[in-house]
């Protein structure tokens, strides 16, 4: 329980600080931006509608310490401005018609990528120097070294515009009225299969490689020694015995990669040109679009942190020993 | 790399030695070496750009959209620039930039690392709070809001990438050194009233040397693969020519839909070349300091004995 109240602890202070951040940036940064935003939208706004940004932003003449408890009252209520390249939609709304594709395609490749990854690392460590060990290592690296936009954007080519595979923009063909029928439901599916197949491609090498290494360590321990000399199944043995102690570490970097799963989709929902916060951050930016921009970035570093904290309490479960001290 | 950090060479005596046999492992090592003449052929290429293709490399010299030919070997882009030319000397921008981010995420990170590790209590506990709010937040969107608020430039492409890469190899390196913070000659070190800074960079850095390197290494990675990334989103300094900036122009000209794969492969390419090289480095270094992790000469009989 401590060990869970600590974690939150510092989950908030974590947070405090991205809010901070974001204070802080539009406020000192040179070149006055909101200016320029401003300048941008004459004439489509309502004066009241304006104050409210310009407050928000930091145009405004009160002490800072008094913004900045404005600040934190509007964003902790829920009260991010308007969009101003959405202009009038809440800042929240557009986020929350977004973030179910992100969680979408970020979450299939996590899950695809964390598992196959695994599983193959169990096996590259349970067999030293078998084919998988010495052939995909070197090969996943590889292939891991290519800049992510790159791939996808090879990927988009090859199975996109030269095969015609698969379609190669948006989450869902356009003109399709979401609804749970199968006919949508494949259509999205279809359409996540390329941004999805290159985030597994160039995550998987990471997750092998941990699990490879942390396995050799589990391979080399006496418990191990001792089920082989009970005549255990080396199915058993390599699944049960070392593969389960070797997990740790993987469920550790599944909670960091969980962040990267709302915020490292950016770079292929930009390629795919897929309706996540990804796409939708990169769009507020070229469209100089601050409320925006500072609400996504407040809502992936809160899922972010949040995915996190329940990776924390799901360690809890798995580790005694966290439990104990 | 927890391994990695048990299995350090830890006695001050012996300091000097195992780096000889370092540096003769990463030598006899075949990933080492396949690693450092790729950078050696990219480092010379950046080096020589302005030699062999002289004169600005994105001035228009010929036909649109051509196909790769002698006259030139990798084509040319939409607007008519030698792709080639492009390429050359797009790695002195990505290569510079890569290794500045390198050396000042690192430099950062050993200085943290160290701090916390030396002096403990509460300057570890706060710049350990810091450390782990950077490595939490997550790192694209934050160089996305960052560079959207910074003037564009390369001054600002560097410092977002290093304010996002610190905090990993701080953390790193902050462990490492405090498991030799807690080794006899260290406290012998404060006993005999040798000054802070003298004990944290000259007896427990050069023991935390292959660390440092490999942290080094990854950093560098992230500096190119990152800066790569910021420009194809157009948030880089456009003006300049660099491999990111290439992918970015060939994209939104539209390259790819055209069928003009030569514009936009040879960027990728060399980008994954360097990471990759890096990387083969990197794991060379884990190799020949870590034992467990080394190739096993003959698999068949020692396979499963060998840990033991």
């Amino acid at each position: 329980m401590r060990f869970i109240l600590r974690r939150l602890g510092f989950y908030l202070i974590a947070f405090w600080a991205s809010i901070t951040l974001n204070f802080l940036l539009p406020r000192f940064m040179p070149g006055d931006p909101v200016s320029r935003m401003f300048a941008r939208t004459q004439g489509k706004m309502q004066p009241e509608q304006i104050e409210a940004l310009r407050k928000m932003l930091g145009v405004d003449t009160r002490p800072l310490w008094e913004q900045y408890v404005d600040y934190m009252h509007n964003i902790l209520t829920g009260q991010m401005g308007v969009s101003i390249s959405r202009f009038p939609t809440p800042v929240t709304e557009v986020i929350a018609s977004q973030i179910g594709w992100t969680l979408l395609l970020g979450g299939t490749a996590l899950v695809f990528a964390a598992i196959i990854g695994n599983l193959l690392g169990i096996l590259a460590a349970w067999r030293r120097g078998g084919a998988i060990d010495s052939a995909l290592p070197p090969l996943l690296i590889f292939i891991g070294s290519f800049p992510y936009f790159w791939l996808a954007m090879g990927a988009l080519y090859l199975f996109g515009v030269v095969l015609g595979w698969f379609p190669i923009r948006h989450a869902f063909t356009d003109g399709l009225e979401p609804a749970f029928t199968w006919e949508f439901i494949g259509d999205v599916g279809a359409h996540l299969v390329l941004p999805a197949l290159t985030i597994v491609l160039v995550s998987i090498g990471g997750w092998m490689l941990g699990m490879r290494n942390t396995m050799i360590a589990t391979n080399a321990e006496d418990y191990i020694t001792m089920a082989e000399a009970k005549g255990l199944r080396p199915g058993r043995i390599m699944l049960r015995y070392a593969a389960r102690n070797a997990m740790l570490p993987s469920v550790t970097s599944f909670g960091m990669s969980l962040g990267f799963v709302v915020g490292g989709a950016m770079l292929t929902e930009v390629v795919f040109a897929y309706p996540g916060v990804g796409y939708q951050l990169l769009n507020a930016v070229q469209g100089l679009d601050y409320p925006l921009m500072q609400g996504l970035f407040l809502t992936i570093t809160a899922a972010v942190l949040l995915a996190n904290f329940l990776v924390d309490i799901l360690y809890v479960r798995l580790d005694p020993r966290v439990r104990s001290n | 790399m927890t391994t990695a950090i048990l299995k350090q060479p830890t006695e001050p005596t012996a300091a000097r030695k195992p780096n000889r046999s370092f540096v003769h492992g990463l030598i006899t090592n075949k990933k080492a070496l396949v690693g450092m003449i790729v950078m050696l052929v990219f480092i010379a290429l950046a080096l020589l750009a302005p030699v062999l293709f002289p004169g600005d490399p994105s001035r228009i010299t010929a036909m649109a959209s051509l196909e790769p030919s002698p006259e030139h070997w990798l084509g040319t882009t939409a607007k008519g620039q030698d792709v080639l030319a492009l390429t050359v000397h797009g790695s002195r921008s990505s290569l510079f930039v890569g290794l500045t981010v390198g050396f000042a995420s690192t430099f950062i990170g050993i200085l943290v690392g160290l701090a916390s590790a030396y002096f403990g209590k509460f300057i570890d506990e706060a710049l350990s709070l810091v450390t782990n709010v950077f490595l939490l937040l997550p790192g694209l969107p934050l160089l996305v809001i960052l560079a959207a608020f910074l003037p564009p430039g390369l001054g600002t492409v560097i410092l977002v990438l290093v304010v996002t890469g610190w905090a990993g190899s701080a953390r790193v390196l902050r462990s490492q050194a405090l498991s030799i913070r807690s080794k006899d000659f260290v406290a012998a070190a404060v006993v005999s009233g040798e000054r802070a800074g003298r004990i944290m960079f000259r007896e427990i850095l050069p023991n935390m040397a292959s660390i440092v390197m490999g942290t080094l290494l990854g950093c560098v990675i992230y500096g190119i693969g990152a800066q790569a990334g910021l420009e194809f989103l157009g948030l880089g300094d456009v003006s300049t020519v660099s491999w990111g900036n290439n992918l970015f122009w060939a994209g939104n000209e539209g390259a790819l839909l055209t069928g003009s794969w030569w514009v936009f492969v040879p960027s990728g390419v060399c980008i994954a070349l360097v990471a990759f090289a890096l990387a083969l480095i990197n794991y060379a270094v884990d190799e020949v300091t870590n034992p467990r992790l080394r190739k096993i000469k003959t698999p068949k009989n020692t396979e499963r004995s060998a840990g033991k």
